[in-house]
């Protein structure tokens, strides 16, 4: 396996409560597919109202073309839980976000997608935000290790959950390992019958 | 979290009493009692189970309504246009095939689904209740530990009725004391996510409890659980208690007479410990809370209605001056100005946070003679065909109607806007829904979240209305029953 789980030019969006409604807005919800949201991620905030790109938006700047590690702030991904927002994040290219805090679904639907999501305190959110100003910026993410590396030895630790590390670093399969315990299904089931049979 | 293991919260009840095995040391597999599922979030989960040649373990378990994208104006899956038909369409081909209960757009009950869920009896005490929707928050009003998921995890619950879970931690708040007239529980949590902040539950499921809460009926326990997701609370809980029982008594899906009584006794053990530990508490005096409206584009920026539209530059906080900043400009609003001064283009009365029949007599209490002022466009959605019947049984869907507000068919309709009840760019809606983001209610709209009544006030004067201010509540309206 690699060292490096991911590694790329970083986008800075520097806003803090991002909802799912602006990651990806309720006409592209429709689709019965889970692929194709690429282009409608941040549509509001990406397109002016004639459809052309809006030159401000971060994304659309030359700089930050190909980008794949997103940098952000606070609750990003707060609000509904559309997993078309993940969808849309990761089909555009991003597979790791950096962000103060994460909303708890959108935490969620990430990591189910194998997508990697760093939490880093507001001090050193503030941080990579400077570096970002400095000029575009290229890191490597050693999950392994729970390192942010930006090149020239210097690196900046991060924490993560036990779980969530193995699950990123073997690419388990989300529904295949909860059916190991297919046998504790089929008890539980039968003890909850017996004693609370108005369930169901 | 190192607690005494004796002593629990009831979550900790719910979640203990729910594990049915351990998949990794921090992460346990939790058993789901009630699944429920609509068009929006499910089509990619039922194409997953087949791609890997997988069954719906217990579709006796899960239940289906049509509700984001359906048409309010009329009762068709062709009503709603090309993409939402395919949409709605997948989801009654995946129940029949198999097996799940649907209320289709051809049933007389089909709602909002965290309307029909309680409604229909599916939301009891103790359960864990999943859908693929945020505000699945709602039935934790049951004393339920209910929560949104997304797809993948649809696609987890449909194959195999459990959920990998790790413990969250536990918020308490506490209210006490009564409500003043005209402060509604969509007031009261609206003051709370002002208090703690849009982001202040990250992590935690928040149990409501106080005298306050216990004076509060089952539908205005579900509208403030309804928005215990807008403070980023994984759930919110309301210990069971009479009112809860009384509720569910008799509903199609209740536990059947011979199973009553010991499903009451279970209910009744329900509840935090005396002496359990919660993470953090927070205790609110109900009496100081008034009608509350948002400002902003998120629901922390939430004011009382008698107040000015704060300055950016009274933030400390840097971030939330921009962030305020950003949303007075969205907004359309100046620092200091009134809002009682502000016209408003649109009402919406309606969404799973307030399309229940208390929710309907409140407003048509305020709307009873009066006519909907020139130039606003009013609608009320109830939140599914029980509410609607009895709306008009009461005669509130005649005081709406007469008074000028389009009265609609069941759905989600313009809280999201993704079939066609849409607010345009620059139209200020007052809205008795649960988020006032950016674009949600439609481009460039400016939604402000308010109570029923607050709602109908405005559509009445064309602007917004401090009803506290006002002469006392008009006398009950005709027909409503206790």
């Amino acid at each position: 396996m690699s060292k490096v789980f991911a590694e790329g030019l970083v986008c800075p969006l520097d806003k803090n409560n991002v909802d799912t409604d602006q990651i990806i807005p309720k006409q592209f919800l429709t689709s019965v597919s889970r692929d194709g949201f690429a282009e409608a991620m941040f549509f509001d905030w990406r397109y002016l109202a004639d459809g052309s790109p809006n030159p401000d938006f971060v994304i659309n700047k030359p700089e930050y073309a190909g980008a794949s590690i997103l940098l952000t702030r606070a609750n990003f991904g707060c609000g509904s839980s559309r997993e078309h927002a993940p969808w849309a994040i990761q089909q555009y290219g991003f597979n790791v976000i950096i962000a103060e805090s994460f909303a708890d679904i959108f935490f969620n639907n990430s990591v189910n997608n194998g997508m990697l999501l760093i939490q880093l305190s507001k001090t050193n959110i503030d941080l990579l935000f400077n570096r970002c100003q400095q000029g575009p910026q290229h890191w490597q993410i050693d999950l392994a290790s729970q390192e942010i590396m930006f090149g020239n030895n210097a690196a900046l630790g991060f924490k993560i959950d036990a779980d969530i590390k193995q699950r990123l670093l073997a690419g388990l399969d989300f529904i295949g390992s909860s059916e190991q315990l297919n046998p504790q299904i089929a008890d539980f089931e039968k003890s909850r019958k017996a004693s609370q049979p108005w369930l169901g | 979290m190192a607690h005494n293991s004796s002593t629990k919260t009831l979550y900790q009840k719910i979640y203990a009493s729910h594990v049915v095995g351990k998949l990794n040391p921090s992460t346990d597999l939790l058993f789901v009692d009630r699944h429920l599922i609509h068009e929006v979030t499910s089509p990619q989960a039922f194409s997953g189970l087949k791609l890997a040649n997988r069954s719906v373990r217990r579709p006796d378990l899960t239940f289906a309504t049509m509700d984001h994208n359906v048409s309010t104006q009329r009762r068709s899956i062709d009503a709603a246009g090309e993409t939402s038909r395919k949409q709605l369409e997948a989801l009654a081909t995946n129940c029949s095939e198999n097996n799940i209960p649907l209320l289709d757009l051809t049933h007389p009950d089909q709602g909002i689904v965290h309307v029909i869920g309680p409604e229909q009896g599916l939301t009891q005490p103790g359960m864990i209740i999943v859908c693929g929707d945020s505000h699945t928050s709602t039935h934790g009003a049951f004393g339920a530990l209910a929560f949104g998921i997304g797809t993948s995890e649809v696609e987890h619950v449909l194959a195999t009725q459990t959920l990998p879970q790790q413990q969250a931690k536990t918020l308490k708040v506490e209210i006490n004391g009564e409500l003043s007239s005209h402060v509604t529980p969509k007031d009261v949590i609206m003051a709370v996510i002002g208090k703690l902040g849009t982001a202040g539950g990250n992590g935690y499921v928040a149990e409501f409890c106080g005298s306050a809460i216990a004076a509060m009926s089952m539908e205005g326990r579900m509208t403030l659980c309804n928005m215990s997701i807008e403070m980023g609370a994984k759930a919110g809980l309301i210990a069971p208690d009479q009112t809860t029982f009384d509720y569910i008594k008799d509903k199609a899906h209740a536990p059947q007479a011979q199973h009553w009584d010991a499903a009451v006794q279970y209910w009744q053990s329900l509840y935090s410990d005396a002496d359990a530990v919660f993470d953090h508490t927070v205790t609110i005096d109900a009496s100081s809370i008034t009608p509350q409206i948002t400002w902003g584009t998120n629901p922390e920026q939430v004011m009382a209605v008698d107040q000015n539209v704060p300055s950016p530059a009274s933030f400390s906080d840097a971030t939330k001056r921009e962030a305020a900043e950003r949303a007075l400009a969205y907004m359309g609003l100046e620092p200091g100005q009134k809002l009682t001064d502000c016209q408003v283009d649109v009402v919406f009365i309606g969404s799973c946070t307030n399309s229940r029949i208390e929710d309907l007599r409140a407003a048509a209490s305020v709307v009873q003679g009066k006519q909907v002022a020139t130039g606003v466009r009013a609608l009320v959605v109830p939140g599914s065909g029980i509410v609607k019947r009895q709306a008009e049984a009461e005669g509130l869907a005649d005081i709406f109607k007469s008074a000028g507000f389009e009265w609609r068919e069941p759905g989600c309709s313009m809280c999201l806007g993704m079939n066609d009840d849409r607010v345009e760019a620059g139209q200020r809606c007052a809205s008795t829904s649960n988020r006032n983001f950016e674009g949600r209610q439609g481009r460039g709209a400016r939604t402000h979240l308010v109570s029923p009544a607050m709602a109908a006030a405005a559509a009445i004067a064309g602007k917004f209305v401090n009803i506290a201010a006002q002469a006392p509540a008009a006398a009950t309206v005709a027909g409503e029953q206790a």
